[in-house]
C-alpha cells in the first residue's frame, strides 16, 4: 500500500499540486485521471522521487519515502517497477536485454537462468519471438509490453503507469490494460495508473482519483464515477459526444 | 553565481558517480566496453593525426635551422621533445575531447530526455555511477596508452619524412631522439594525460547528464561539453606544466 498525506508541489512559484491525500490500495488498480496539465504526471513522479516535494509525506507499506538517505530510497526503488509513457527502453539494448538488465542488477541468477526469466516475463505480456530485436524496430505496442515486462522482471511491489495506452489503437490499449490489470491481481501490487482514458477506468480501475488544477477533486470507484454528479468529472467524463448520448440512453 | 552552481553540481555528479556499486561485476564489463569505444575506437584518429604531426615539426624544425652551428640531430631533439612534452598529451587530449566528449555528452543527453536515466533511478540504480564511472575511469585507464601510442607514432613519422625528405639522415635523426632524454617528461605527459582524460569523460558526461528539452538541447549539450572540456584542458595544460616543470 502507498499512502500519500498533504503532498504539495510548486515550479518557480507556480503551485502545481496543492494538499493531496489518498490510499493506493495493494492488489488493485488506482487511477488518477484528470485533464490535461492537471498535475497528474507530476504526483506520479513525486510520488517516485523523480521529482522533490514541497511537503507532505509518501509512505511505501508504512516507510515514509522522502526521510530516507539516498541508499534507503534506492531499497524502495528496487520494489518499484515504472512504466513510462514513451517506454524509456534502453534503445542499444535488444528487448531480451532490456529485460534481463535489472535481474542482471539485482539478483545473482546464472546467465541461463536470467534469459528463462526474461523469456517468461515476455511471455507474460504475450511477446514471444522478438528478443532479438532493438527498440526502434518495435511497434507502440510492443514497446510498452517491453516496458512491462521489464517492470515485472524483479517481481515489483509498486507498478506505476504514466498513460499506458497514449499512441495505441483501441484493440491494443485494451490488451495493455488487461495485462496490468492481470499482473496486480496475480502478484497483488499496489499499481498505479495515470491516464485520460475513460475506457481503461471503466474497464480495469478500482479506486480512481479525479484532479483538477492540482486539486484532489473527486475519488471513488468506477461504478461511482458514472453516477457522480461533481459537474468537472462529468465534463471529463462526458467529454466527447458519444459518451454524452450514452449518458441519455441509460 | 552561475559558475558556482555549475561547480558545485559537477561536484555531487562526480561524488555520485564515484558511490559504491550496486554490482562489482557489471561496472567493470562496463568499463572494458567503453575502454573498447572510447578508447580502441580512438586509435585510428590518434594514429593520423600524430604521424603528420611528428611529420610537420620534423619539415618546420628543419626549414627553422639555418644556423650551421645548429646540428642536424636537433631535429630529433626537438621532435621528441615536441612530441612527448606538449602535442601528444594536449593536442590530442583537445581532438579526443571532440570526438570522445561529443559522444558522451550526446549519448548521457540523449538518455535524459528520452527518460531512460529516470526508468535507471526508479530500478533503484545510481544512475550517475552506472554512466559515468565507467567511463571515466575507461578514459583515464586509457588516454595514457593513447598518448604513449601517439608518441611513438609522432616520432616514427618525423623519422620517415625526415629521412624521405633528406632533411636529416636517419643516423641524426635517432641520434637525436635518444640524445639528453630525460624519462621524467614521459612521467609528465602521463600525468598531464590522467588529467585531461578525466576531464574529457567527465565534463560532457555532466552537460548530458543536465540536458533538458529534446534534440537541439542534447546537440547543445554536446556542444557545450566539447567546448568547455577544450578550455579546462588548455588552463589544467598551464597549471600542470607550471606545477611540474617550471
Amino acid at each position: 500500500m502507498i499512502q500519500v498525506k498533504n503532498i504539495s508541489k510548486s515550479f518557480q512559484g507556480r503551485s502545481v499540486i496543492q494538499n493531496i491525500s489518498f490510499d493506493f490500495e495493494a492488489g488493485k488498480v488506482n487511477m488518477i485521471i484528470g485533464e490535461s496539465g492537471s498535475g497528474k504526471t507530476t504526483l506520479l513522479k513525486c510520488m517516485v522521487g523523480l521529482n522533490t516535494i514541497d511537503s507532505g509525506e509518501v509512505l511505501f507499506d508504512g516507510r515514509n519515502f522522502y526521510n530516507l538517505n539516498f541508499n534507503g530510497k534506492k531499497e524502495i526503488r528496487k520494489e518499484i517497477g515504472m512504466l513510462f509513457q514513451g517506454g524509456a527502453l534502453f534503445d542499444s539494448k535488444t528487448v531480451e536485454e532490456n529485460v534481463v538488465f535489472p535481474i542482471s542488477m539485482f539478483t545473482d541468477l546464472s546467465v541461463s537462468e536470467k534469459k528463462d526469466r526474461a523469456n517468461f516475463c515476455l511471455q507474460r505480456v504475450n511477446l514471444e519471438n522478438a528478443n532479438n530485436l532493438y527498440p526502434s524496430e518495435l511497434s507502440g505496442g510492443m514497446k510498452k509490453r517491453v516496458a512491462i515486462a521489464r517492470a515485472i522482471a524483479v517481481q515489483p511491489k509498486y507498478l506505476f503507469c504514466d498513460e499506458p495506452n497514449s499512441g495505441l489503437d483501441p484493440k491494443t490499449s485494451i490488451v495493455i490494460d488487461n495485462l496490468i490489470k492481470e499482473l496486480t491481481e496475480e502478484y497483488n501490487i499496489t499499481t498505479i495508473v495515470i491516464t485520460h482514458d475513460m475506457n481503461s477506468v471503466i474497464e480495469i480501475g478500482d479506486n480512481i482519483m479525479f484532479i483538477y488544477k492540482g486539486d484532489k477533486w473527486w475519488e471513488g470507484s468506477k461504478q461511482e464515477i458514472l453516477k457522480t454528479d461533481n459537474q468537472e468529472v462529468c465534463d471529463f467524463v462526458y467529454a466527447t459526444k458519444f459518451m454524452k448520448d450514452l449518458k441519455t440512453k441509460f | 553565481m552561475n559558475i558556482f552552481f555549475h561547480f558545485g553540481r559537477y561536484f555531487i555528479l562526480i561524488k555520485r558517480a564515484f558511490a559504491k556499486p550496486e554490482k562489482f561485476s557489471i561496472y567493470v564489463n562496463r568499463i572494458f566496453e567503453e575502454m573498447y569505444i572510447l578508447g580502441i575506437g580512438s586509435l585510428g584518429i590518434v594514429a593520423i593525426i600524430s604521424i603528420f604531426m611528428g611529420a610537420v615539426i620534423t619539415i618546420q624544425t628543419a626549414f627553422n635551422f639555418e644556423s650551421p652551428l645548429l646540428p642536424f640531430y636537433a631535429i630529433g631533439v626537438a621532435v621528441r621533445d615536441s612530441m612527448i612534452l606538449e602535442f601528444s598529451p594536449a593536442i590530442v587530449s583537445l581532438i579526443l575531447a571532440g570526438k570522445v566528449g561529443s559522444s558522451i555528452a550526446s549519448e548521457i543527453g540523449t538518455m535524459r530526455v528520452t527518460e531512460q536515466i529516470d526508468a535507471l533511478e526508479i530500478m533503484g540504480i545510481n544512475s550517475a555511477g552506472y554512466l559515468i564511472f565507467p567511463k571515466i575511469v575507461a578514459s583515464v585507464l586509457f588516454n595514457p596508452i593513447l598518448i604513449i601510442f601517439s608518441m611513438f607514432l609522432g616520432i616514427a613519422g618525423g623519422y620517415v619524412i625526415g629521412v624521405m625528405s633528406e632533411v636529416t639522415s636517419s643516423h641524426q635523426f635517432i641520434y637525436g631522439i635518444t640524445y639528453d632524454f630525460r624519462p621524467f617528461n614521459v612521467v609528465y605527459a602521463l600525468i598531464k594525460s590522467g588529467v585531461f582524460a578525466f576531464i574529457i569523460a567527465s565534463v560532457p558526461a555532466y552537460q548530458g547528464y543536465y540536458t533538458k528539452g529534446g534534440a537541439l538541447e542534447v546537440g547543445r549539450s554536446s556542444t557545450k561539453g566539447v567546448v568547455y572540456s577544450s578550455v579546462l584542458i588548455l588552463a589544467f595544460d598551464l597549471i600542470l606544466t607550471k606545477l611540474l616543470l617550471a
